[in-house]
């Protein structure tokens, strides 16, 4: 009862050997190609691009026909120059951030860590309740959960007013546009993708090698130590690296909480794009950002096949 | 010292989720504040919710921003959940590693990158004859960068339901001679239903709170909700977004807390028909 055209599309597809099967594999493959793997190769093209300051779009082409029938390719290297030399802006920048995500990753891990404990040892019936209160944050709006810390943290708001109608303080402490509210912003930002992969791991631990532990004699702190430390270390790995991988590219917090020196190298590649309107000076930042983050982001992977791959297939 | 241990835990909870909630609560109750002056209490009012809802240009953002984030999260789930079938069930095929790799590296890729690298092959499409974009970026640009973040967590939800799961449901289906099209609507689409539910409402939330890659993808005229915030806050704090935030996070725990709700209950359901099933099964006689 098939209409004829798709009967047709039916018999060429098998006589190519082609089933449903891999149309199946080629939608998500053709798609994340397309707007995944494919713009990655334009930005390092781009990067490479001559900038033109006049017209749209404001970059110059790598090819060229000479009149003589030459193929000419022009590579422009300026603008990884500039990244290294004249001022070390965007060196410092990229330090800076790499810092600010480390920092505020330790931070993470220990708030999330005796959190993640906790829900892991309560009883069934609260642990799906304490996990509904870990998520609930994460659905709601993450530009208004940064912005209730500048209600929070500015010199006349919440944390100010308590402190000085205690009269713990005579005078407001400035906190806002600091590292401190920028820290604060991150850790309280990304503290759920620390906690959840954290608990899915403490959770499957076995209690009996504790009590085990304990009955030879070992104190609390060392059977933590000996035992539940080391078999944590994959949730510790993954939540790390949800955090800090994105952390080092973060642009609203330090924006929006950040002092005006605060350069986070978001910050910086956001600016060369939209004020300095420098799509090649931008796109040669996310290169080299994307070369810094390689290996974090490997090692995410690896960790994501074993948990997710490794389970289907054995 | 256990009890020792059970204190410290405790304690731990209690500011964690202090340090989580006093911010959005402290949004709610500033959202009814009289005073203009954010942070001083001038009495109860509900005037910011009438200022919010005379804004033409907010409204008009959040009605772009759902219209969106609703397209987005069909999208992210039609083809995520093909992803996370295909991780999960169709074994070892060429590409299999590069697809795994391609669908977990949205999920930590700053959004800096990912804006600025879909904007760029926007901007190429846009000399290509015939291709796929539309020339005027907006809304269909912005939809397929949210797809293609947000589809891995789709990927990944339903991957893991999956993988949770035996297969031996679908493989009775065909060996009892049940095509493959069918197997997956009569048996692995309910299974992975529930996923496909949380999948759905994830990209949605994500599509609707994106602000960087939307700045990058949208055109000039295009102003999602995010933006307008993003704007208005950058000048300073204001009352309506108080009510705004309000209002937006009664809706996400109505919603979650009712859908966390419906999915335990579904699951219950599904358990005792497995059980059911299985009793069944056990009671046929002379089985291999």
């Amino acid at each position: 009862m098939q209409p004829p055209a798709l009967q047709w599309c039916a018999e060429r597809a098998q006589r190519w050997g082609l089933r449903g099967r891999h149309l199946v594999i080629a939608v998500p493959w053709i798609w994340l190609v397309l707007f995944f793997l494919i713009p990655f190769v334009i930005v390092v093209k781009i990067s490479l691009a001559p900038s033109v300051f006049v017209g749209q779009p404001p970059y110059g082409p790598l090819f060229e026909w000479t009149k003589d029938h030459y193929l000419l390719l022009k590579l422009n290297i300026q603008n990884y120059l500039d990244l290294g030399g004249k001022d070390a802006l965007y060196l410092e920048a990229f330090l800076y951030s790499l810092k600010v995500a480390a920092v505020s990753t330790v931070f993470c891990l220990l708030i999330a860590y005796p959190m993640a404990y906790g829900i892991a040892r309560a009883t069934p019936s609260w642990r799906n309740t304490l996990l509904l209160l870990v998520v609930l944050p994460f659905w709601t709006s993450f530009l208004v959960r940064v912005y209730a810390w500048i209600g929070l943290l500015r010199n006349n708001g919440l944390i100010n007013n308590v402190l000085m109608g205690l009269g713990i303080i005579d005078e407001p402490i400035v906190m806002m546009q600091t590292d401190f509210a920028m820290y604060v912003g991150i850790v309280y930002s990304y503290l759920p993708f620390m906690i959840l992969p954290l608990y899915s791991n403490l959770e499957k631990h076995d209690v009996t090698l504790l009590e085990a532990a304990t009955d030879l004699g070992a104190t609390p702190v060392r059977a933590f130590l000996r035992i539940t430390l080391p078999l944590s270390m994959p949730g510790v790995i993954a939540g790390s690296m949800l955090v800090f991988i994105p952390a080092v590219g973060e642009f609203v917090i330090p924006r929006l909480l950040g002092g005006t020196d605060s350069l986070m190298i978001g910050r910086v590649l956001w600016d060369e794009f939209f004020t300095a309107r420098s799509w090649p000076r931008a796109s040669a930042v996310a290169v080299l950002l994307l070369l810094v983050l390689v290996l974090p982001i490997m090692i995410f992977q690896r960790y994501q096949a074993r948990e997710s791959g490794g389970v289907a297939h054995r | 010292m256990n009890a020792r241990r059970s204190t410290f835990l405790l304690t731990a909870l209690l500011f964690g989720f202090a340090f989580l909630y006093i911010p959005i609560l402290s949004v709610i109750v500033y959202s009814f504040n009289e005073s203009k002056l954010v942070t001083v209490w001038g009495g109860f009012s509900t005037k910011w919710y009438g200022v919010l809802f005379a804004d033409r240009q907010m409204l008009d953002g959040l009605w772009l921003s759902l219209r969106i984030a609703a397209v987005t999260a069909t999208g992210a789930v039609l083809v995520g959940t093909l992803a996370g079938l295909v991780l999960a069930r169709f074994g070892k095929f060429r590409g299999r590693s590069m697809l795994a790799a391609m669908v977990t590296a949205p999920l930590v890729m700053p959004e800096v990158i990912t804006g600025l690298s879909l904007l760029l092959l926007f901007v190429a499409f846009a000399e290509v004859p015939f291709a796929p974009v539309p020339e005027q970026r907006g809304f269909t640009t912005i939809a397929i960068a949210h797809i293609t973040l947000t589809l891995s967590y789709v990927t990944v939800v339903v991957q893991s339901r999956l993988s949770t799961l035996d297969e031996s449901l679908e493989e009775a289906a065909m060996d009892l001679g049940a095509r493959p099209l069918k197997v997956f609507l009569l048996i692995t689409l309910p299974i992975i239903a529930p996923a496909i539910v949380s999948g759905w409402l994830l990209a949605f939330t994500l599509s609707l709170d994106d602000l960087v890659i939307a700045s990058f993808t949208a055109g000039p005229q295009t102003n999602t909700l995010p933006m307008m915030i993003f704007s208005k806050v950058r000048l300073g704090v204001t009352p309506e977004i108080n009510a705004l935030a309000t209002l937006m996070v009664s809706v996400v725990t109505i919603f979650v807390i009712v859908a966390g709700i419906l999915m335990a209950r579904q699951e219950k359901v599904r358990r005792r028909d497995v059980q059911m099933a299985q009793a069944a099964a056990g009671a046929l006689p002379n089985r291999p």
